[in-house]
């Protein structure tokens, strides 16, 4: 049985495929929608072909506003959570120190806690200072959960570096800045910036943190979560697709890009 | 990059030190900013928040520490369906989220070829659309008049989901299938990538010298690539269980009064009725439930390296 | 001294301890400059921490290291006029080969470099991979940047750690020739560091063989292999055959020993150990030393060689000689290197043969060492 044989030998390949379908499924729904122009408030059902929301994607009030506050957000949160994230990284890396264990848990313990947990705890410590919730405390908030995030991936990249590459950079008369600055760092920056890259995607689509902590300003998943209460505008739909559409590009040039110099090279 | 400008306090005479021995500080200076920041504002908070759990007053008259323990009593009493609810839907989202993500990572690692980074490019970019609005999306996938349920309705699949209870009538939405389903859904990725980075750091020459032994592909799947991918297995259970348990959005928007989770009913505790005690207690019992069933799921496993 | 000596490597009292563990013990060592020289020992034996000493890639637990009058025991890498060949060459991977034949230059501040460079890159025959990345190089090629990198700084001293080590066998007998070669035509002083005893005799004109921490000896090549001074560098430097004997008497200038049934004839000055008539020494004799005759012919053998009889148990062809393996009374695995010359047919795995040597090929070593002692070395190192 040929065809029986072909199912068995590819049945990964199927599986993985259906899968994967699974996963971009809402993605496609989400751009066909962006077409939709629906009858009431909601944007679940499809009625009819139009290209309205493109035309006018800030045509929503506050919509737009919500996106700017959460892309200020998540730039300066990937600042904070990076630079911090990197120096614990290395330390942890390259230096021997005490309570080292409990260093270690206390990076982990934030990556092993429901959000809700966290968003809860913060939001009593905000109460008590008697902080005013807004901007700052979604800020604070967001370098706080992709801190962990950024460890990891930074110290993944900074355990795999050769250590000799630092001694023969010392060996060849570069003190530690300069072996630092011409070496560790452009060595590991691949590390940093995965890190850097996770920060932004995290905290530009945190929801639940924020939620808790955030006041009366509105970041675009707040928006949004509202809206589902209100009515969807289809120009969430606009945005959600224009960013899959800019990420999943901006890879893609990046890739055939590297592609093309390497094929130079060789 | 931190500088040692004075001489910290506990730092021994320098004078007697071999000039090479600086740099003892370097790492404390290095941890320091980041430390803080997680003890102010990660674990500090958690204290806070054992503290207000044990509080009593009104919102009017302020609270104060009473040691009040019946709190965690009374809010376990009432809500305890809610968190069986939550363990139930979690547990089944990571173990359907390892169905489905074990093959696409097995494919991403080992069959995907020239199509590998392509792949890797689309199980990543829907992260950049927002969660919200993709989970939103599957309140028109799963409509009640939409072609997935009526597909179901007539192969008859829904009468058996009625039979055991995970779904009701002739919908979908606002059950526990599409509740489960979302979770599933938005917690995939996060077991496919670690399964895929153990996956793809087996040597392919194994499978052929298990081959070479006589295994059957099946049993070099069972024998040598499975327990081989275990570190994935684990991280990614523990990166889909956590925060599928303490989720409130799909509940929220796919289910109903019936579905909530625990986390909807801290949302709702903390940001609507205001009862901070309680929301406290709640999510401390929560928080305390994970790290037991974390810290015995890695005993377990094996795995104690997962930073 | 008029001689310039400001590549001496010196040290004294140079230990390094982790912990309980001892990696070097207090050593005194001294290397003339525009030598090349060799550590040799098998892995873990502290020759790459006496070189990282000279490096100041480790702080020495005791003890100086000078370079020429000038004593550089805590000063750090980048402050030494000595650079390394690293294991695996340690090329940076983010910048290209004319970049990392820069680095050192650059760090030191020198502007113009790029007529240095070129000339550097021509004298190692990588002109035209100036703009590759390390990784697009082959590895004899990125061994080649590696000394490169090291030499352009002109260093009192250049430091090899396992510099071969990654290369096939092929490649590797070309680049010792090349090594060799750049060390003649730049006359700085090598400290070469390796595991492999024949790359150590080809190379360097002094070798300290290396074991548990300790130099065991120290000599020229030719001087370690012909007068071994304990049963570590016997066999560790190439392979040696040794036989326990027992000292009966002495004639002239020879010391006749008994071993087996048969009698053996030493020359007092290869002996390493003190002789009393009865007390025990270790025989040794290497294998292309002894000359292998069938049994029935043992008559033609001249009166003043040595002689053991045995039984070949193996024997294996390899080209330009053939290995024999053995089995005698007083040797149960005794090795015979044979030159392909005239081979008698007769010499198969179960003939009755004669081995004999001229006695002035025979050394002596102290009975109370183990006789296998650098066995297990080499064959982990083979491994």
């Amino acid at each position: 049985m040929p065809v029986v044989n072909w199912l068995k030998r590819h049945l990964v390949v199927i599986a993985g495929l259906v899968t994967l379908a699974y996963l971009l499924l809402p993605n496609v729904i989400v751009t066909v929608f962006s077409f939709n122009k629906p009858k009431g408030r909601f944007n679940y059902q499809w009625q009819q072909f139009s290209t309205d929301a493109w035309k006018d994607p800030c045509g929503v009030a506050d919509m737009c506003g919500s996106l700017s506050i959460s892309l200020q957000i998540a730039f300066w949160a990937t600042i904070g959570a990076t630079l911090l994230g990197t120096m614990i990284a290395f330390a942890l890396v390259r230096y021997r120190f005490r309570a080292r264990g409990t260093v270690n848990s206390l990076i982990f313990l934030p990556m092993a806690m429901p959000e809700v947990v966290m968003a809860a705890s913060l939001l009593t410590l905000f109460l008590n200072l008697g902080a005013q919730l807004g901007f700052w405390t979604i800020l604070i908030a967001h370098i706080m959960f992709c801190l962990s995030f950024v460890v990891v991936a930074v110290k993944a990249r900074v355990m795999s570096m050769d250590p000799r590459l630092e001694q023969a950079a010392q060996d060849l008369y570069a003190g530690p800045a300069q072996t630092f600055l011409r070496v560790t760092l452009p060595i590991a920056a691949p590390g940093i910036a995965a890190g850097a890259l996770l920060s932004f995607a995290l905290s530009f689509d945190d929801f639940i943190i924020t939620n808790f902590n955030a006041g009366s300003t509105v970041t675009f998943p707040m928006f949004v979560w509202g809206s589902a209460q209100r009515g969807t505008p289809v120009q969430i739909n606009v945005i959600g697709t224009a960013m899959f559409l800019v990420a999943v590009l901006l890879v893609l040039t990046s890739m055939v890009i590297s592609n093309r110099r390497n094929r130079q090279k060789a | 990059m931190a500088t040692v400008t004075e001489a910290p306090p506990l730092a021994p005479t320098p004078e007697k030190k071999p000039p090479r021995k600086r740099g003892r500080w370097t790492p404390y200076w290095l941890l320091l900013p980041g430390l803080l920041w997680l003890i102010v504002f990660f674990a500090l908070p958690m204290i806070y928040q054992g503290s207000t759990s044990v509080q009593t007053g009104s919102l009017e008259e302020g609270y104060k520490v009473t040691w009040h323990f019946s709190t965690y009593w009374d809010a376990l009493s009432e809500y305890w369906p809610q968190f069986l609810r939550s363990i139930l839907y979690a547990g089944s989202a990571t173990i359907l989220c390892l169905i489905l993500g074990y093959p696409l990572a097995y494919l991403i690692a080992f069959r995907a070829g020239r199509w590998r980074n392509l792949v890797m490019v689309l199980v990543i970019a829907p992260f950049f659309t927002s969660f919200l609005i993709r989970t939103l999306a599957w309140k028109t996938i799963l409509a009640d008049s939409g072609p997935v349920v009526s597909t179901l309705n007539s192969l008859h699949i829904l009468d058996v989901t009625n039979a055991l209870g995970w779904t009701a009538g002739d919908r979908v939405l606002a059950t526990p299938l599409a509740v489960v389903c979302g979770l599933t859904y938005n917690f995939l990725p996060f077991m496919i990538l670690p399964l895929y980075t153990s996956l793809e750091r087996i040597d392919g020459r194994l499978h052929e010298a298990a081959g070479d032994l006589y295994a059957k592909p099946w049993t070099t799947f069972r024998k040598v690539t499975f327990p081989l991918s275990m570190p994935g297995v684990v991280s990614g259970t523990l990166l889909t269980f956590i925060p599928a348990a303490g989720d409130f959005v799909n509940a929220e928007l796919l289910g109903s009064t019936d579905t909530r989770m625990i986390g909807n009913v801290i949302q709702t505790q903390f940001l609507r009725i205001l009862d901070y005690p309680t929301a406290a207690a709640l999510s401390f019992i929560l928080m305390a439930a994970i790290l037991f069933m974390v810290t015995i799921y890695i005993r377990r496993a094996g795995t104690e390296d997962l930073v | 001294m008029t001689t310039d000596n400001s590549g001496d490597v010196r040290l004294s009292g140079i230990s390094k301890t982790y912990g309980s563990f001892t990696a070097v013990h207090p050593l005194e060592l001294t290397v003339p400059q525009g030598s090349f020289f060799a550590l040799l020992g098998a892995s873990g034996c502290g020759k790459t921490t006496t070189l990282r000493m000279i490096a100041g890639l480790e702080e020495p637990s005791s003890g100086t290291v000078h370079l020429g009058d000038q004593e550089v025991t805590h000063l750090p890498p980048y402050k030494r006029p000595v650079n390394t060949v690293f294991q695996s060459y340690a090329l940076f991977p983010h910048l290209d080969i004319f970049e990392n034949v820069a680095f050192g230059l650059r760090r030191r501040g020198i502007k113009s470099v790029k007529k240095q460079v070129e000339d550097m890159l021509e004298l190692v025959q990588l002109g035209e991979q100036a703009r590759k990345k390390p990784h697009q190089l082959s590895g004899g090629q990125q061994q080649r940047v590696a000394v490169a990198r090291a030499l352009i700084n002109t260093p009192k001293v250049l430091l090899l750690d396992e510099p071969l080590g990654a290369l096939d066998l092929k490649l590797r007998r070309q680049m010792q020739l090349e090594l060799k070669r750049i060390q003649t035509e730049v006359g700085i002083t090598f400290i070469h560091v390796t595991h492999d005893q024949e790359e150590a005799m080809t190379m360097a004109d002094t070798v300290a063989v290396m074991n548990a921490g300790r130099v065991e000896q120290l000599g020229s090549p030719t001087d370690l292999y012909e007068n071994p001074n304990t049963t570590f560098v016997a066999n560790f430097l190439g392979t040696s055959n040794l036989i326990e004997a027992e000292v009966d008497s002495k004639s002239g200038d020879d010391i006749v020993l008994r071993a087996g049934g048969g009698k053996l004839v030493l020359p007092e000055s290869r002996c390493g150990a003190p002789t009393t008539t009865g007390g025990k020494v270790l025989v040794g004799v290497r294998p292309e030393k002894i000359s292998l005759t069938h049994a029935d012919d043992a008559g033609e053998i001249a009166e003043n060689r040595n002689r053991i009889t045995g039984k070949i148990a193996d024997s294996s062809f390899i080209g330009v000689s053939t290995q024999y393996v053995i089995d005698s009374p007083v040797c149960p695995e005794f090795e015979v290197y044979a030159q392909n010359i005239d081979r008698d047919a007769r010499l198969v795995p179960g003939a009755e043969v004669v081995l004999h040597w001229n006695p002035a090929h025979t050394f002596g070593l102290d009975a109370a060492q183990d006789i296998d002692a650098g066995v297990a070395e080499v064959e982990e190192e083979a491994a």
